[in-house]
Formats: C-alpha cells, sequence, structure tokens
C-alpha cells in the first residue's frame, strides 16, 4: 500500500495557492463546490490509487490516528 | 387502466387435505415463489404452493431481468419465452440537463446466448411460471389460500390457512416462505427486519405509445423537463415504456397520483405531439433492509420476504430468483436424504452475502440519485459535468449498478484454488456461458450443464484427457445421488466433445489443457484444478453437498 506524501513537495507552492484560490473568483458558492469536487476527482483519478485518497480524507479531516505515521528514518 | 394485458382468473378450489403432511409448502405465488416451486418441481419434487390472490401480480414491476436470471429460466425451460416477448437490450445512455452526456453496453463481448437484459412485464412471467409449473404435474398451485398462523417446530411447520368459508390446517416439513416485502410469515415469527428508509418519492408512470425511442435504459439527471429530480426511461413489452420520475420527499403522494397531474408530467417529456395512454401508475418509497438470518429452523425467506432492495439496479426480482436457484437443488439433496440439514444454512450464508452485496450496491445508486447534502450534491454533480468530457469520470456516474450474480466467494462449499489463475472464474462464481460446436451443430455451453448433478468441465483435446475421467460413467467420479457428469471441451472437434472453436469457453475459464472445473447444480464453480484427480473431484463434490468428514458416516454419497 502506498502512502501518502505528507513532506513538503511543491517547487513554486505560492503560484500554487494563487491558482486554486483565482479558480473560484466570481463564483457562486454552490459553483465554487462544485469546482472543488472536480479538482478533488480529477486528482484523485490522478494518483489512481484509493489507499492514498483514503488517507488524504482522513489527513483533511485531521484525523491523527488514521493518518500515517511519517517514515521512521526522516528526522 | 390496463389495455395491454388480461388478467388471468385462477379459480380457487376448496381444500379437502385438513391435516395433511406435505414435505414442502411455498407460502406466496409471486415470482419468486412460482420460480421456486417450478425450480423443484423441475428436480422431481411435489410442492404445494399457496397464494392469498387469484391471478398474477398487478402493475408492472420487476421489469428488467438480467443475463444469470434468463440463464436460470434457460434451465427452467422458459428461456426462449422471455427472448421472444420481452425486450432486449444492453446500452445505457446518460442524461444530464438537456445532454447526453455518454452511453455504456453493459454486453460488450460477444459470445453470449442470453443479453444482459430483457425487459418483461413481471405479469407475463408469472403467467408462464403458473403454466409450467401445471405442466410438471407436480406443483399444487392453491389460490385464495391465505395463511393467518405457523407454528415453527423443530421437525415441522404447522400452518393455518384462511380460504372461501373457513380455514384449513397443513402441516409441511419445509416451509419456503416468499410472501413478499409485507411476509406474514416473517412479521407473525417477530424477525426484525432492519436496514434503512430513504427519504425520496418515486412515481412510476407505465405509458402506451408508439415512440421512436431506441430500447435503452435512459437515465436523466435534472432534465429541462423535470428540473432537480432524475428520469428513467425504460423499455417493455406490448409499446409500454416504464418512466419513473424521482418526486422528492416533500410531494404529496395523493396530489401527484392524480391522472391528470402524471399525463402533464408525461406530456412535458415526450412533447406535445407523442400520443400516449397511462397504462399503470404507482407512488413508491423504499427501503434497503434484510432479515438477519434467511433459515429459521425449517422456515427458509426468499426473496423480498427476506431482503429489500431500492429498485435502481433491478437487483429486487433478481436477486429473488437467485435465492430461489440457490435453495431448489439443496433442499432436494437434503429431503432425499444426500446431504446434511447444515447444506441449508449455507443457502442463508451465501444468500445473506448476496443480500448484502445488492443493499450495498442499491444504497450507493440512491445516494448518487438522491444526494442527502450540499457537498454530495456537489460531487455528484462534478462527476456528471465531468462525465461529459472525460472517459474517466464516467465509471463514477450510478444511475443504478445493474444486477450482476453474485460470487460465492467465501462460502465454506466450496474448494479453494490451489495452482495458479490468472482470471477465469473463481471457486463460487456461476458458470460462463461460451458459443461452442456440439455435433456439427452451433451450440451453448450452458446448456450442456447437468441439473442434476454437478458437471466436470474438462478442457483439452479429447486424446489429452485422462483416462481416469474418460470412463467417469463408471468410474470413481460418479457418485450415486447428484453424480458428476465430465463434459469435454475442447480446442478440436470430436465426437462426443463441445468444440471450443472461437476459445471462449477456455478463456472465461482461463484454461488450460487439462484444466478442470467442477459446477454445482446451480451452475456456480465449486473447484477448479490445472489438472484432472479423481480423488480432489470427488472431495470438492462432497464438500459442495455440505458433507463434512463426520457426516460421512451417515449421509450415503
Amino acid at each position: 500500500m502506498s502512502t501518502l506524501d505528507l513532506t513538503p513537495r511543491l517547487t513554486d507552492p505560492d503560484t500554487l495557492f494563487e491558482a486554486l484560490v483565482e479558480a473560484h473568483r466570481g463564483l457562486a458558492p454552490d459553483a465554487s463546490r462544485r469546482l472543488d469536487a472536480k479538482l478533488v476527482l480529477l486528482l484523485a483519478n490522478h494518483i489512481g490509487d484509493g489507499d492514498v485518497v483514503q488517507q488524504a480524507i482522513a489527513a483533511a479531516i485531521g484525523n491523527p490516528a488514521a493518518t500515517p505515521a511519517a517514515p521512521s528514518d526522516t528526522a | 387502466m390496463q389495455s395491454t394485458y388480461v388478467h388471468p382468473h385462477y379459480a380457487h378450489v376448496p381444500p379437502t387435505d385438513d391435516g395433511a403432511r406435505h414435505k414442502v409448502v411455498v407460502v406466496g405465488g409471486g415470482l419468486v415463489g412460482l420460480t421456486t416451486a417450478l425450480d423443484l418441481a423441475h428436480r422431481g419434487q411435489q410442492v404445494v404452493l399457496l397464494d392469498d390472490d387469484e391471478t398474477v401480480s398487478v402493475g408492472s414491476r420487476a421489469i428488467s431481468f438480467a443475463k444469470r436470471t434468463l440463464e436460470i429460466y434457460a434451465r427452467l425451460g422458459l428461456g426462449a419465452r422471455l427472448l421472444g416477448k420481452g425486450v432486449t437490450w444492453n446500452v445505457g445512455q446518460v442524461f444530464f440537463g438537456d445532454r447526453s452526456i455518454f452511453a455504456f453496453d453493459l454486453l460488450a463481448e460477444p459470445g453470449h446466448q442470453y443479453p444482459a437484459f430483457v425487459n418483461l412485464q413481471q405479469y407475463y412471467l408469472e403467467q408462464w411460471l403458473v403454466e409450467a409449473c401445471q405442466a410438471t404435474g407436480l406443483v399444487d398451485l392453491r389460490w385464495r389460500n391465505r395463511v393467518v398462523a405457523v407454528e415453527n417446530r423443530p421437525d415441522a411447520v404447522d400452518l393455518t390457512i384462511e380460504v372461501p368459508g373457513g380455514s384449513y390446517r397443513l402441516t409441511a416439513e419445509w416451509v419456503l416462505a416468499c410472501d413478499g416485502a409485507h411476509s406474514f410469515v416473517r412479521e407473525t415469527l417477530g424477525l426484525p427486519f432492519v436496514g434503512k428508509v430513504f427519504r425520496d418519492r418515486f412515481l412510476i408512470a407505465d405509458v402506451l405509445m408508439k415512440a421512436g425511442f431506441p430500447a435503452e435504459r435512459w437515465f436523466w439527471f435534472d432534465p429541462p423537463f423535470h428540473r432537480g429530480g432524475s428520469v428513467l426511461l425504460h423499455r417493455q413489452a406490448d409499446d409500454v415504456w416504464r418512466i419513473e420520475f424521482q418526486l422528492g420527499w416533500d410531494s404529496d403522494p395523493e396530489a401527484e397520483r392524480a391522472p391528470d397531474r402524471v399525463c402533464a408530467r408525461v406530456r412535458a417529456m415526450l412533447g406535445p405531439d407523442v400520443p400516449f395512454e397511462l397504462e399503470w401508475l404507482s407512488i413508491y418509497t423504499f427501503r434497503c433492509r434484510r432479515l438477519e438470518k434467511f433459515r429459521h429452523g425449517r422456515i427458509l425467506f426468499l426473496g423480498d420476504a427476506a431482503h429489500q432492495v431500492s429498485p435502481f439496479g433491478a437487483r429486487g426480482g433478481n436477486s429473488g430468483v437467485q435465492d430461489a436457484d440457490n435453495l431448489a437443488w439443496k433442499l432436494l439433496a437434503v429431503l432425499r436424504g444426500d446431504a446434511p440439514q447444515t447444506l441449508l444454512d449455507t443457502y442463508d450464508e451465501e444468500r445473506a452475502a448476496a443480500a448484502d452485496e445488492n443493499i450495498l450496491a442499491s444504497t450507493r445508486s440512491t445516494d448518487f440519485i438522491t444526494p442527502k447534502n450540499e457537498a454530495a450534491r456537489a460531487y455528484r454533480d462534478a462527476v456528471l459535468e465531468l462525465s461529459e468530457q472525460h472517459a474517466f469520470a464516467r465509471p463514477l456516474v450510478n444511475s443504478g449498478r445493474l444486477s450482476e450474480p453474485a460470487v460465492l466467494r467465501a462460502s465454506r462449499l466450496n474448494t479453494p484454488d490451489a495452482g495458479s489463475w490468472t482470471g477465469g472464474l473463481p471457486p463460487g462464481a456461476p458458470a460462463a456461458d461460451a458459443p461452442v460446436v456440439c455435433d456439427g451443430r452451433e451450440d451453448w455451453l450452458l446448456r450442456h450443464l447437468t441439473a442434476d448433478g454437478f458437471t466436470l468441465l474438462l478442457f483439452g483435446t479429447p486424446d489429452e484427457a485422462p483416462a481416469a475421467a474418460l470412463t467417469a460413467p463408471a468410474g470413481r467420479t460418479r457418485q450415486g445421488a447428484w453424480p458428476v457428469r465430465s463434459v469435454f471441451v475442447s480446442p478440436v472437434e470430436g465426437d462426443g466433445v463441445l468444440w471450443d472453436r472461437e476459445g471462449l469457453a477456455a478463456a472465461r475459464y482461463d484454461a488450460q489443457s487439462g484444466t478442470a472445473v467442477l459446477l454445482r447444480p446451480d451452475q456456480h464453480v465449486a473447484a477448479r484444478w490445472r489438472s484432472f484427480d479423481a480423488v480432489a473431484v470427488a472431495a470438492a463434490r462432497r464438500r459442495a453437498l455440505g458433507i463434512t468428514g463426520d457426516e460421512r458416516q451417515r449421509i450415503p454419497a
């Protein structure tokens, strides 16, 4: 089973954050919600691993028990 | 309202056997009760069937009969009739708003005798089942017989039955409760029937029209003619079309039932120029629930009496027919002393697992069709919008996961796989059909399976066949009752073999030369091997009959 990678991986985090927020500009709440749902579905399919998505759901909910422990060899 | 079908009237005959004892009494003469009775009669068993009505079902009810169900009815002699009268379909289309977003083919591969689905009004099938039961001479069909009391004793069941002008009593060694979602037998035993109620309401309008729609399942999410709801359009026999409108929980069922209102909804959908007549209408809510156990001593529950699902996916009628298919041979083996009574517990185990699968699938469909909150709606609509452009999203669209037969994976009747398999049919799976050539004629594999015993499919050319299998009729694989009959499936033509000319049988069973597959009397895989071993076949057969080490002393096998 693959493990959700929770280490920083983005080379340009500010651009990504801006792009996410920008995508919602001018959208009504329901359209905004639908946009986020589409993003999740697109990315989940790209990941293609239900276990990883389940771990991401648990991490998003903030359930520490369901979030996999970091590999022990990282400091 | 109904103009295309005249209900038969079955005359009540006053009972003359008050206090009699019968081996098998089926309670309920609907689709499942009649199928169970016919299956038992086909296997030579006398059955008494009690029904509180005097005709077949009113309204179209179950309409979509799945491939596996058709194969079961083929075994019972009704396959050709279903194909002849019913509407064959394999394709579904999904619409969102005013656009068609994609189509799917449920039977994408060729080489099956039966299609993915045939649509037919339930009353036709019930009528044919009655006729087929009568033709066996073994089914005592008793109309206007209402069970009003049940006493479930350890060795038999006492029934009190109300008939016009009085009541009488029967004792049954086994009672098969097929008396539907409101099962009296279940209720009088006080058995909890637990599950989930869905807060939604649907209108079924069966309309008679000469319409140019293809024989496909069309499903709309949020169409312009019914904003905010879903609509299903499905063709049945006699130019009758099933239309289902999702009405929502806040709708007023009494007001929605008014024919004017129903006609207005239908006209909005079809356009002003399509003439139609209302054939039948019904408003329903639904639940997903099941009995904890399908066997209670000498009473066994089948169909809606045992489990109820939402209608999305055609899993009600189809699963009830599979219940009958699963139980009939087991009950017979027990009645004849060929198997221990514990074999009947495997009916509960196998079909309860199937019911759970059906409940899960139909619950998920319902949750997709009726989003429970704003987030669920956002995801649902996101899936629908994405699926128009992107193939990846289409498998997420859930307008009903259409009935597929259960694979009885966890059954204790299965002999676990040894050897290496890269697919094919694992133990517990229903047999797959394939085109074959037999004695120079085009034929189908399933037609060569034996119903009163086990079938051993032996793959390979006849000159490679093991000698022990070739001498099977007198040899070690042939037991007394429920014998094993060998069927040779060969890549080359030859006498006494099924020629797998297209190689589809071998492909579907992941077979190589030498592969042996043992099928139960209900056509489910009991065991499979890479090479034939008479001792292993005999052991797998005993296991599939529920005969464990201890019982070998008592049960003649």
